[in-house]
């Protein structure tokens, strides 16, 4: 078996064990953690054997291609294979999943349906990450969403059956959007005798008619940017992440809502490059909106949830600001932002998770010094509000520059103003994180909180785990690069010829 | 004609044939061996289903009004599974609801009997064997709606449906009436040769559709769907929303492709209409039901419109998209009507609100709930969605985009409504939920089928391929 279809595989194969034979808490656990730790083996490995193709002087679009029959009838297939960006974005899944298993290591109620249903939302999210053929990659997208309604429903806290319904009806809603799209790609095709195709490298080949892209694609854009928070589509990401529990959070925040992103960056810009540039300034607007508003909104919240949600919005929004930017800097910008947004958040909603055991309380005007009762989650809440506003050293820096000196390339005055609107999201970040910080962190102790336990191991495990790879971002962003430079390179041809 | 030719119509003279053995045993066992009726006709019944999976070569019989071909011959072999699997929940009800009032043979008798009229529909090849069919499949379901007559309601259901279902037959028959005055002919085949487009043949198409679409229960022929469902044994108002739903569907489809196919242009507009309404009411009215067999009929209307959207192709893909479909949506809707069916039996609970807190108390039966409903509305990897999607493909080939935007806007409807027993049985809990209770073998083979096919079907594209091969009726 090749060493991508094992991504569904052994997800599917450790969800069998579970099913068929643990029992309590302590079983399930340890079946998902050694789960991932072999994905996490596997995701290693992958990269090492990426680098040894690339360095090979392997210089094909995709790397470790496979394409099986499956529907010959409408030529779907199941064609996978990944570049760069894939690569990274499948370490950043298992990692999370791997913090979350460390979160969720105390979760009581139904302890082994949890882990089930978080293990199949992974096994979606690889699949979509792997996927080169549009149906393939549709299945997945979806099996990747569902999941999320019972997680939320289930296991969530607060008005969790609204968020859950709110959340799936939106995703899916969106999900309609896309499959419309892809039908049209379909179809559209199929023009000069060919057979219609759903694979990606082919239909970028085939180049499709541009009145048909001018409609298609932003049914693709608001498809996938739903799932990416696009502005004014985003409702259902703060409800949604403020019901979940701790690992979900940070399973949607950290992966799922860059499938968004990814989705644009593969699918929707590269099939219909003529599409995109027709709709550039009117998404471009979208994306500013969501930018500033999600930053202006986190300002008014007091819950620490929400804080983070509309924090993901702005930051998301960056995303897809960055990919209409349509420039090489730019877009790796996009990407690295994807990453370290992913790590950053997630280690955001675990520690949030983490103090909210502690203190059954989310409003940050109700706790105060928190910095002398646990301090290793305090440590952790500064670093991870640094690495949010954009300190250098950190992830967050690096991306973010990436995003703006990109803007600030093109030459015509509306981007520019644009990207300096955008701009100003870093102040405001700054803002509420820094507010945060000085009062929930730092200040006199409240004093109904003096006794709550210390981190545990697990939970210091997650954190460590999560702020590392933040540094390495932020360190050394050159070698993520070279990851990614490799696929924009490649994917951004179509648009700026 | 001889014995080899009498043999292309193998599946028919089987299902008599079983008809006439249950009828014989129901005369000679003596009352208290009564019983054993049940085992015997559930035992032939599982071997004609069977036998009715080995090929049998394309042909017909008596002038061309009866015709088998491998597409047809396999859809009787998709609903006869269908049957049996229905037949496996409907045991244990049997036995406690009918067995007392001496009513299992009737009950045997009228079910096989409604089969074996869906299967000459479908093999017609004038419409005089397609009236016989359908008269011979609508007569005896009338009668077994009325089965539970102890409760009011299902004679309700009986009375509503012989008052529509014969309303509908009469104007088929006046449409058949049409087309034969100008046509000149009931044969098919004569049929398609000789339409002229008048007016008289138009409105004979329409009237036959308004027959057919009574079966179906598209919109606006539907209104004695709920009501009848809610009434009638939940094991007919299966039987109702799968097979005889199926069956109707097959037969509009190759009356509309194959001998009304010069009309396209004029039936399409009346396709695309009917396609949008039966959706739109069917999703609107199940948003606001409680009661899960009510809920489970608009459902099944809602299905109905989807599978108009393939109907607008009129071509092989389209074919391909609604056999498919009918064999997973049959998967699909037993297992789901088998849920509630065993719970009804088990506690006389049909509320969505009384499924709160099913998962703890019954973790299995909410799965399987669970899985029939995602395949309803769609969801991958379960084989509902592999099916919508092809149903959205057809259409698409022919560039009907609008309607399928419309389509997809209706699935994220209805994913919330076939949401709502999933919330009932794995997010809410309950103080006094439904308790445990072991169902009885026969329904767990029933479902451990309808799962394994629910999986497969959509994952492994074999069947799909299969049914692709055979598509080739046009």
């Amino acid at each position: 078996m090749d060493i991508l279809t094992l991504f569904v595989v052994v997800p599917v194969i450790t969800v069998l064990i579970m099913v068929l034979f643990t029992k309590d808490l302590k079983q399930a656990r340890m079946v998902t953690l050694v789960g991932m730790l072999v994905q996490l083996l596997m995701s290693i490995n992958l990269i090492v054997k990426y680098m040894e193709a690339r360095g090979s002087g392997n210089h094909a679009i995709m790397l470790f291609e496979k394409n099986i029959p499956w529907f010959t009838e409408f030529n779907a297939n199941y064609h996978i294979g990944v570049d760069g960006v894939s690569v990274l974005m499948i370490l950043l899944t298992t990692l999370i999943v791997i913090a979350g298993t460390f979160v969720s290591w105390k979760i009581e109620y139904l302890p082994k349906e949890f882990f089930i249903s978080l293990i199949v939302l992974a096994t979606g999210v690889y699949g979509f990450f792997i996927s080169l053929d549009l149906f393939t990659m549709f299945v997945f997208y979806e099996i990747a969403v569902i999941p999320m309604y019972l997680l939320i429903g289930i296991w969530g806290s607060g008005p969790r059956e609204y968020a859950a319904m709110k959340l799936t009806l939106m995703l899916m809603g969106a999900s309609a959007l896309l499959l419309v799209a892809l039908l049209g790609i379909y179809f559209t095709s199929a023009s000069g005798g060919q057979s219609p195709t759903f694979d990606v490298l082919e239909l970028a080949n085939r180049h499709m008619d541009v009145q048909w892209q001018k409609i298609f694609y932003p049914l693709a854009f608001i498809g996938f940017g739903t799932i990416g928070a696009l502005f004014p589509f985003h409702t259902w990401s703060p409800d949604g992440h403020a019901s979940a529990p701790t690992a979900v959070s940070m399973l949607h925040a950290g992966v799922l809502m860059k499938l968004g992103g990814y989705g644009i960056f593969r699918f929707a810009m590269f099939l219909m490059p003529e599409g995109a540039l027709f709709w550039q300034d009117f998404f471009l607007i979208l994306a500013v909106t969501g930018v500033t508003y999600g930053a202006l909104s986190a300002i008014q919240q007091t819950d620490l949830k929400y804080i983070n949600a509309y924090s993901s919005v702005s930051h998301l929004g960056l995303v897809l600001f960055a990919l209409l930017m349509i420039n090489k800097t730019a877009w790796n910008g996009a990407m690295l932002q994807s990453l370290s947004h992913g790590f950053i958040t997630a280690l955001f909603f675990a520690l949030i998770g983490m103090i909210y055991g502690r203190t059954h309380v989310r409003d940050i005007t109700k706790m105060q010094g928190m910095m002398r009762i646990v301090p290793f989650l305090s440590v952790a809440y500064v670093i991870a509000a640094l690495a949010n506003l954009g300190l250098p050293g950190f992830s967050g820096f690096v991306a973010e520059m990436n995003i703006f000196v990109g803007g600030f390339l093109n030459n015509d005055l509306y981007k520019q103003i644009l990207t300096g609107l955008a701009v100003t999201s870093i102040v405001v970040t700054a803002v509420y994180m820094l507010r945060l910080t000085g009062r929930m962190i730092f200040g006199p102790t409240t004093k109904i909180y003096t006794n709550l336990p210390k981190a545990y191991w697990y939970e210091k495990t997650a954190i460590a785990l999560l702020v590392l790879f933040i540094t390495l971002i932020g360190t050394i962003p050159f070698w993520w690069l070279q990851f990614i430079q490799d696929s924009v390179n490649n994917f951004i041809q179509p648009l700026i010829k | 004609m001889n014995l080899d030719s009498l043999m292309l119509m193998r599946d028919e003279l089987l299902l008599t044939l079983i008809i006439l053995v249950v009828l014989i045993a129901e005369i000679i066992l003596s009352p208290k061996n009564k019983k054993y009726i049940i085992q015997l006709a559930l035992g032939l019944f599982g071997i004609y289903t069977i036998v009715s999976f080995i090929p049998l070569p394309k042909g017909s019989l008596f002038g061309g009004s009866y015709q088998t071909y491998p597409l047809v011959h396999y859809f009787k072999a998709i609903l006869a599974t269908g049957v049996f699997l229905i037949l496996l929940q409907s045991v244990s009800w049997i036995k406690e609801k009918l067995l007392p009032y001496d009513f299992t043979a009737e009950f045997f008798i009228l079910l096989f009997a409604s089969l074996l009229g869906l299967n000459f529909m479908m093999s017609a090849g004038d419409f005089l064997m397609f009236y016989l069919g359908l008269e011979l499949s609508t007569m005896p379901i009338i009668a077994l709606t009325t089965f539970e007559f102890w409760n009011h309601r299902s004679i309700e259901a009986g009375v509503k449906y012989v008052m529509l279902a014969s309303l509908s037959s009469a104007i088929l028959l006046f449409g058949v009436s049409l087309v034969y005055a100008t046509a000149g002919s009931i044969n098919f085949d004569v049929i398609k040769g000789a339409l002229h487009l008048p007016l008289l043949e138009i409105i004979g198409l329409i009237m036959i559709f308004i027959g057919i679409g009574f079966k179906i229960s598209l919109v606006p022929f539907h209104f004695w769907a709920a009501d009848v469902y809610e009434g009638a044994p939940t094991v007919i108002s299966n039987y109702l929303s799968v097979i005889s739903k199926g069956a109707a569907v097959y037969v509009l489809m190759t009356l509309l492709f194959i001998t009304f196919t010069a009309f396209q242009k004029e039936w399409n507009w009346i396709m695309y209409g009917t396609a949008i309404l039966t959706m739109v009411v069917g999703n609107l009215f199940a948003l606001r039901q409680q009661n899960m067999k009510r809920f489970l009929a608009f459902s099944s209307i809602a299905q109905a419109g989807f599978i108009l959207l393939a109907m607008l192709s009129n071509n092989a893909l389209g074919v391909k998209a609604i056999v498919y479909f009918l064999l997973v949506y049959i998967f699909s809707n037993v297992a789901a009507f088998g849920v509630v069916h065993v719970i009804s039996l088990k506690s006389g609970k049909e509320n969505i609100d009384d499924y709160n807190g099913l998962y703890i108390s019954n973790p299995k039966l909410s799965l399987v709930l669970m899985i029939a409903l995602f395949s309803l509305a769609g969801i991958p990897p379960v084989a509902g969605f592999f099916a919508k999607f092809f149903l959205y493909t057809a259409a698409a080939s022919k560039g009907y985009y609008v309607l399928i935007f419309i389509a997809v806007l209706n699935v994220t409807i209805s994913l919330y409504y076939y949401l709502l027993p999933v919330r009932a049985a794995f997010l809410r809990r309950s103080e006094n939920p439904i308790p445990y209770f072991k169902s009885d073998n026969y329904s767990r083979i029933a479902f451990i089928i309808t799962m394994i096919g629910l999986l497969v079907l959509g994952l492994y594209s074999g069947v799909f391929e299969f049914i692709s091969n055979i598509s080739n009726i046009l």
